[in-house]
């Protein structure tokens, strides 16, 4: 044999080696074999059953929280520099409004903005001379923005690795609207994983200063009416567990300003507490921990509020100096335990988030979605191989061979690239091979022309081979843009499609040219002299 | 064996036959997608709420009707899927019926609900073995312990059992039962399963007559956001084509690909409305490959016109197409035939997911080589006669105008 054509053939065997490895791996039972390619092909959840959801993370909460925040501040800072005004209030998500300042302490006032508020623009209220607005900069809102959407993905990112679940993905999604896609193959009930990811988890503990009152009315009365500027009422458990005579609802006023927050955790357990019901124990950081000690030294004999997203969960009195260790009990299932310890480590979420869409695929239809991927595969396969036979007889043999490469790449490939096979990625692999025959039949009709004009077999053949290495090029060009639109403005399974037709008809054009023409070229070696082409 | 031996069919002489043919069924889809029927959406598009249900015996739809009424939800449909012997049932929502509540999963929850009150749940402090995961039954049975392991050590034990509950419920999810066992003796055909086993199964965990398949809840903003998208990614396909034709051949032959491959598009969604199919996401990436596919088709017979051009300048334009067109045609019809031969085999045999998906394909072959033959190339020829070139080589007549008077 020619040396360059043992060395073609040295490559296409090279080749079928490295593809049937990435597959098979080095099996040592049919068993293994099974579960090497199982491990190596990425199902999609279509395919291997799960659940799929896109979330939105609600941005407007964290500029809210940021500006409620900035209010606070705001109210001690002008104390502290004695500037005096009538009113703080919110006009909206980033719109402040101080009204009524002193006139000649404007100067200072516009020094505090710029050296303690940068993020701020102080500007004067057109038809009130006493009234100042501050505004959020656009480039600081969007920032917050942004950090609420990816500290977002980071804790529901901690939440799910926390419950075990095999291979998900989180990732932003769509363009620009704060949304991400969430999926969780082998996830059949998703509702226990959506209330999890969803808690928004806000710990505080809080100084009580006085109740439990019996409503929120009681709570105001007692104050006569107007509530002091650093407490406010929160709802505490309700039913016979509350002191104030049973079967109602309980109101706690409590310090505005938290003594210990969520951020200050450093680990939570889930534990059983004196009465032996579910509890979970935190423990605090050093900070959080000099802090906490500090304020149930300063406090013992008052109660502690642990509240949690806003309602007091339980309020147990400070015996005595407490440093970083704490207990939240308060009627919980062991579930619920659990998944309260899980979350608090997982962090707070910067915002809410909404669920946009959800699916879930049973395990048993995509078993049923395998079958008929794969009969359907069979059929088109078998189908188009004989028709080659028949039609281009022992050249059809060469087109066969040429296909069931193209197959066995394409796999491999999948393998080696990570990619995800889905059921729209199966009926991608019948079309490379519908589509990717025509190469073959290109060349084998163009070979048949050119032996029609009376040329001679090595002729025809090269003559076939060039004439249609153009055309060839040409439509495999435009499907295979069809497929590149199609993958970056599809999700998931028509990704899992527009990647096998891609990898299939890159993978084609290897065969039908390359490999194609080393069997004929094979063929023409063993050629008698005068012998026609069967084709 | 050769179907078409040189054939000799005057192609551009019967154009308006052709042509006719194409608007008769242009006009007829566009009429069903403006006055009659529209375009049916599926749910990507739609939104709401799509929760494939599998009974164990037949189901009464008008139980579970009153039963979803009861829990405030009017309007459901209720709708046969597969064969009459799986007794399987979607049941959809539209986005109306659930509008009020802001959770997404509303409607699934009062399905479920009505589900519930329908066919009863099980007794207390047992699980469904039907709507259950692998791990919940390892659990169970590693508690329980029915082969006696336990002194073979901890980690083999948890891994037997672990093995027999994936056994067990790849047996549930296989066909004939495809996710539903009505009795639990018909376990005992899983290997390592003898009747203690099954025993401790019958203590823990009881079996619903039905299994919940498949859930689709798609929210009102996604599903606005995915029927935008599907134009523009339509437009910036065809656009694609439009620019590489462009770049390969000539602006005029661009076009006609272009409009031959919006014409396809069109009939095949015309063809959907008339026969009140839905249109998914994955039927506009079959619409997606169909224009690329369209594109290789006419491809081949602007190639080989152009191959003609260039050894013939003298001679007549509508000869030399109706020649190329012969020439390429066993190509043609070929390589159509062998693409539709897998197209076929995915209609027939790939199941109901992908239905919408493979009956878009199947008619899109079929017209996709209907247009490349007998729409792109009477487009051309029609453009290059109007320009003034009536033999191949000619430039059109206003440039030769233009460099006669130069020359003046």
């Amino acid at each position: 044999m020619d040396k360059k054509l043992r060395g073609k053939f040295i490559f296409i065997a090279v080749v079928i080696v490295i593809c049937i490895l990435g597959i098979i791996g080095f099996p040592r039972s049919f068993q293994q074999l099974k579960e090497n390619v199982r491990a190596r092909i990425r199902l999609g959840l279509d395919l291997r059953g799960g659940t799929h959801l896109i979330l939105q993370v609600q941005v407007e909460d964290a500029v809210n929280i940021t500006t409620d925040q900035t209010m606070e501040r705001l109210r001690d800072e002008l104390k502290a520099k004695n500037i005096p005004y009538a009113d703080i209030r919110k006009t909206d998500s980033t719109h402040l409004l101080l009204q009524n300042v002193a006139q000649e302490k404007s100067a200072d006032l516009e020094a505090l903005v710029r050296d303690q508020f940068s993020d701020w623009n102080l500007s004067r209220v057109p038809g009130d001379p006493a009234s100042r607005a501050l505004n959020l900069k656009t480039a600081a809102a969007v920032a917050i923005r942004n950090n609420a959407l990816q500290q977002a993905m980071n804790t529901v990112r901690n939440r799910i690795d926390q419950l075990g679940v095999t291979e998900p993905t989180i990732a932003e999604y769509g363009q620009g609207d704060y949304e991400m896609v969430v999926q969780l193959p082998g996830v059949d009930d998703p509702s226990r994983v959506k209330d999890i990811m969803q808690s928004t988890a806000l710990l505080e503990l809080k100084l009580v200063q006085d109740g439990p009152y019996p409503s929120r009315e009681a709570g105001l009365a007692a104050r006569g009416g107007i509530l002091p500027p650093d407490a406010e009422l929160l709802p505490g458990p309700s039913g016979a567990s509350s002191g104030a005579g049973g079967g109602g609802e309980t109101w706690y006023l409590v310090n505005r300003v938290a003594a210990v927050t969520g951020r200050d955790l450093s680990g939570a357990e889930v534990s059983r507490d004196v009465n032996g019901r579910p509890s979970v124990n935190f423990t605090l950081t050093r900070d959080g921990a000099a802090r906490f000690s500090r304020v149930t030294g300063q406090n013992v004999g008052k109660m502690l509020a642990i509240v949690l997203d806003h309602r007091v969960v339980d309020a147990p009195v400070i015996h005595g100096q407490i440093s970083d260790r704490g207990e939240i009990t308060g009627g919980f299932t062991p579930q619920k335990a659990q998944d309260l310890g899980l979350v608090l480590r997982s962090g707070a979420l910067p915002a809410s988030i909404k669920y946009l869409q959800e699916s879930t695929v049973g395990p048993s239809l995509g078993a049923d979605s395998i079958r008929h991927g794969v009969m359907a595969s069979l059929v088109g396969l078998l189908a188009v191989m004989a028709f080659m036979l028949v039609y281009y007889k022992e050249s059809g043999i060469n087109a066969n061979l040429a296909l069931v490469l193209n197959i066995i790449i394409l796999i491999a490939a999948l393998g080696y690239f990570g990619a995800v096979l889905t059921l729209p990625g199966i009926a991608g692999m019948i079309l490379t091979v519908g589509m990717g025959v025509d190469s073959n039949v290109l060349i084998f009709e163009r070979i048949r022309e050119e032996l029609r004009n009376g040329k001679a077999v090595g002729n025809a053949m090269a003559g076939g081979f060039d004439h249609a290495f153009v055309t060839i090029i040409d439509t495999h060009v435009t499907t295979i843009v069809s497929s590149a639109i199609l993958f970056t403005f599809g999700t998931g399974p028509i990704r899992g499609f527009a990647v096998t037709l891609t990898i299939g008809l890159l993978a084609n054009l290897f065969t039908s040219v390359f490999v194609s023409r080393a069997i004929f070229d094979y063929v023409l070696t063993r050629r008698q002299h005068g012998e026609a082409l069967s084709i | 064996m050769e179907f078409f031996h040189e054939p000799k069919i005057d192609w551009m002489g019967k154009k308006w036959l052709f042509i006719g043919a194409s608007l008769c069924l242009l006009l007829a889809g566009l009429v069903s997608i403006a006055i009659h029927r529209g375009l049916v959406y599926g749910i990507d598009f739609r939104g709401g709420t799509l929760v494939y249900v599998k009974f164990a015996q037949t189901p009464n739809l008008d139980s579970i009707r009153k039963a979803l009424d009861a829990q405030g939800i009017r309007n459901a449909t209720l709708q046969g899927y597969g064969s009459a012997a799986d007794h399987e049932v979607i049941i959809g929502l539209d986005l109306q019926a659930t509008a009020s509540s802001g959770e997404l999963d509303v409607g699934k929850r009062a399905i479920s609900g009505a589900l519930a009150s329908v066919y009863g749940v099980g007794p207390a402090g047992k699980i469904d073995l039907n709507n259950t995961s692998p791990q919940t039954v390892a659990e169970r049975l590693l508690a329980v312990d029915p082969l006696q392991q336990a002194p073979a050590g901890l980690e083999t034990v948890t891994k037997t059992y672990r093995e027999l509950a994936d056994a067990l419920v790849n047996f549930r999810n296989s066909p004939p039962r495809s996710g539903l066992i009505a009795d639990f003796q018909q376990l005992s055909a899983v290997p390592g399963v003898n009747a203690a086993v099954i025993s401790a199964l019958q203590s823990d965990f009881y079996l619903s007559s039905y299994a919940l398949r498949n859930t689709e809840i798609v929210g009102p903003k996604v599903g606005s956001d995915l029927r935008r998208q599907a134009i523009y990614v339509t437009l910036a396909g065809l656009g694609a084509m439009l620019l590489y034709i462009w770049f390969r051949f000539e602006l005029i032959y661009g076009i006609a690909a272009v409009v031959a491959t919006f014409h396809d598009v069109l009939i095949t969604l015309g063809i959907f409305s008339l026969l009140g199919k839905e249109i998914t996401l994955t039927v506009i990436a079959a619409l997606l490959t169909l224009v690329g596919y369209s594109m290789n088709d006419t491809i081949v017979v602007f190639d080989r016109i152009r191959e003609n051009v260039r050894l013939n300048r003298r001679e007549n334009l509508v000869d030399l197409v109706n020649r190329s067109i012969n020439q390429t045609l066993s190509r043609t019809i070929l390589t159509s035939g062998l693409t539709f031969l897998t197209v076929l085999a995915l209609f027939l045999f790939g199941g109901e997911v992908i239905h919408g998906f493979s009956f878009a394909l199947v008619v899109g072959v079929i017209i996709g080589t209907y247009s490349s033959i007998f729409i792109a190339s009477p487009i051309v020829v029609f453009f290059q006669q109007r320009a003034g070139r009536s033999s191949a080589g000619d430039k059109p007549k206003a440039y030769a105008r233009e460099t006669a008077g130069a020359r003046r």
